[in-house]
């Protein structure tokens, strides 16, 4: 996670459960009247549309947005549109600066930087992405199963929380990428999901200790539904927003990680993405030769990238605590937007 | 006190986790890749330094408790093996000598990134909406979400090699001997100041923003406004009331991610050359030199661990509430 997302501001948590507390309120309501199949869906999507409302409204996380898509759609789109030869492609267009006929310029074995960068953005977008949600999947699994569970489960789930969470995530993951034989991209994204996966699950753990005595979880136990079916399809949708946000901010350090390990070396580096373009432009001392446009591209790929993820996670912020807000008439319209649901549960 | 107990017995268990998983890792590793590089360095090495690379990557054929047993008595007496790449010095020689520059760059860096970060984030809480406010928070979010080692690399090619006004490598100047010389410090900090610099800017935005918010919701409380209404100085309330309750959070959160700035902080390291843990990371790395890259992980796990203890001892001494 980076460093704005990790640093546990008790604020923020609070802030993030004042936000699911809101959605809370038509979820209570339907868990009170019937129990039927259907309320459970439309409280998945009442989360979704609150989160999607919130967003749309705010202006940083509008910015974040659209960031992020221009990126998504360049990993789908790019390589067919703009990669017309194989970017590996080795030609006498030597350490060429940017020009026309190279955008980007070219490496040192004459490689164009522009397609490098395209087929690259495509790889690392799509393993950082999917890496996030399989580390927001495992942390969902742990944090909601030890709040939920209490007792013994709690105790050892927390233990191994805990010691996750102090034990340096960056170093452990180069001694465990060294020791796996095969390298590539999913071996960075098992070895980043082995260390990354603590933070969020100690955030949902505390949330879903704060729920599991509300009165629309009695009711389902009461009913005699599953422990598996209470903690997804009672208390994870009420807890969509505190996921949504952990993704955003697991993403960035995803992305940052997986760039650091491959610079290292320690990816497959005959596999072209934004951390392998830097260690191929190290180890050919490109700062040395003056071919700064080598390694910059990659760079600024993930910094507007991380920029963008950490925009979205201030506007979720900023909605939560109002507090955090400065303009008002945009706060005016947010709070009628999520007042509007509220009003009509009653 | 109680509290301050339960912490330690955690750190103890967290010590014996980091640890255990230093003897599990290369005991899991499927296809026994000690084993491949054993081989290349048979002949080289004393039989001694075999046999103890051998009970390290479990190649013994003791059972596995003796193993870890034997694992333990070599840690507590600081024997943490053989490295390949500087072979056939011990990995603990090796360590010794790096981390005096590590725990300089990154020890100082760490504190004058956290130290000022606070700072601003109070002074932009307190100034709500000014100039600053409105300026710093978005600029060094876009830092915080660059990889440490590219700001670096971009620092260097601008600061060093097109400017020149700092050196572009190393930790002191060749020309200059080791030792406790005017002349020496002197060197060792002008190297020094482009690498913390890039950590620095690197790290500030989380502390800062981390500080803002909670100065943003601490500033509403009743106690602020009646320490205004009171009419104490300005400076009084915003330090001594608000800052002072503020800081809580920010506290966690420096003990939480500076497992995080230490990684990143590594490999910053490696694009100045200087000469340190991460440059021996980086060593290790390439050449798979196992034994050196566990007793990294070690050392590290071992600073975070304490300095998260530190991080307790200090949260202890500012919240009355867990005293």
């Amino acid at each position: 996670m980076s460093l704005f997302s990790s640093s546990p501001d008790q604020e923020g948590e609070a802030a993030l459960s004042a936000l699911s507390e809101k959605q809370m309120a038509p979820s209570i309501e339907q868990a009170q009247s019937e129990q039927q199949p259907a309320p459970q869906r439309a409280v998945l999507t009442d989360g979704w549309r609150a989160l999607w409302r919130i967003l749309k409204l705010n202006r940083k996380a509008t910015a974040g947005i659209c960031i992020v898509l221009l990126f998504v759609l360049f990993a789908l789109f790019g390589p067919p549109l703009f990669v017309h030869t194989d970017p590996s492609e080795l030609t006498n267009d030597i350490l060429l600066p940017p020009s026309a006929s190279h955008w980007l310029g070219t490496t040192q074995i004459g490689q164009d930087v522009f397609s490098q960068l395209i087929a690259g953005t495509r790889v690392s977008i799509l393993w950082g992405f999917t890496t996030g949600l399989v580390v927001t999947a495992l942390s969902v699994c742990v944090g909601l199963i030890a709040g939920y569970m209490g007792g013994i489960v709690d105790d050892i789930l927390s233990l191994l929380i805990n010691i996750f969470l102090v034990l340096p995530g960056f170093p452990l993951a180069i001694v465990l990428a060294a020791y796996l034989p095969s390298k590539g991209p999913l071996t960075v994204a098992v070895v980043i999901t082995i260390t990354s996966w603590a933070y969020q699950a100690r955030v949902l753990r505390a949330q879903t200790l704060s729920m599991r005595r509300r009165d629309f979880v009695e009711a389902a136990r009461s009913n005699g539904e599953s422990v598996w079916r209470i903690i997804f399809f009672e208390i994870f949708p009420n807890e969509i927003a505190i996921v949504a946000a952990g993704f955003v901010g697991t993403a960035i350090y995803v992305i940052l990680t997986a760039a650091s390990l491959e610079f290292l070396g320690l990816g497959d580096v005959t596999v072209i993405d934004w951390g392998t373009m830097f260690y191929w432009a190290q180890n050919n001392d490109a700062l040395l030769l003056g071919a700064w446009w080598w390694y910059v591209a990659p760079g600024l790929c993930i910094a507007v990238l991380g920029m963008g993820l950490a925009l979205i996670n201030f506007g979720i912020d900023e909605v939560a605590n109002p507090r955090l807000r400065t303009e008002t008439r945009l706060s005016k319209r947010i709070e009628r937007a999520l007042g509007g649901p509220a009003r009509k549960a009653q | 006190m109680k509290h301050l107990l339960r912490r330690i017995s955690f750190y103890l268990v967290a010590l014996w986790a980091s640890v255990t998983i230093n003897f599990i890792i290369p005991r899991l590793a499927p296809g026994d890749p000690a084993g491949a590089l054993m081989a290349r360095f048979q002949g080289r090495m004393s039989p001694q330094a075999t046999a103890a690379l051998e009970l390290q990557f479990g190649i013994s054929h003791d059972p596995l408790w003796v193993q870890y047993f034997q694992y333990l008595a070599n840690l507590l007496h600081g024997d943490l093996g053989t490295s390949f790449t500087y072979i056939p010095t011990p990995v603990s020689t090796v360590l010794a000598q790096e981390i005096p520059w590590t725990l300089a760059l990154i020890g100082m860096s760490v504190i004058i990134s956290f130290v000022l970060g606070t700072l601003i984030g109070v002074l932009i809480a307190w100034r709500r909406g000014s100039f600053l406010d409105s300026i710093l928070p978005p600029f060094l979010t876009f830092f915080s979400a660059i990889p440490y080692f590219w700001l670096a690399l971009i620092m260097l090619y601008i600061l060093a090699y097109t400017m020149g006004w700092f050196p572009p490598n190393g930790g002191y100047d060749t020309g200059v001997s080791v030792g406790p010389t005017l002349d020496f410090l002197g060197s060792a900090l002008y190297h020094g100041i482009l690498p913390a610099l890039t950590i620095v800017l690197a790290s500030i935005a989380g502390w800062m923003l981390g500080m803002r918010n909670s100065m943003i919701t601490t500033l509403t409380e009743d106690y602020v406004l009646l320490a205004q209404a009171k009419g104490l100085s300005e400076f009084r309330v915003m330090l001594s009331y608000a800052a002072r309750n503020a800081i809580l959070p920010n506290v966690t959160g420096f003990a939480l991610s500076l497992g995080f700035v230490v990684g990143g902080s590594l490999l910053t390291e490696v694009v100045f050359s200087y000469p340190g843990i991460g440059f021996a990371l980086l060593q290790a790395a390439q050449n798979s030199d196992y034994p050196l890259l566990q007793g990294i992980f070690l050392l590290i796990a071992l600073g975070v661990l304490g300095a998260n203890f530190v991080a307790d001892l200090v949260y202890v001494v500012l919240d009355p509430r867990v005293r």
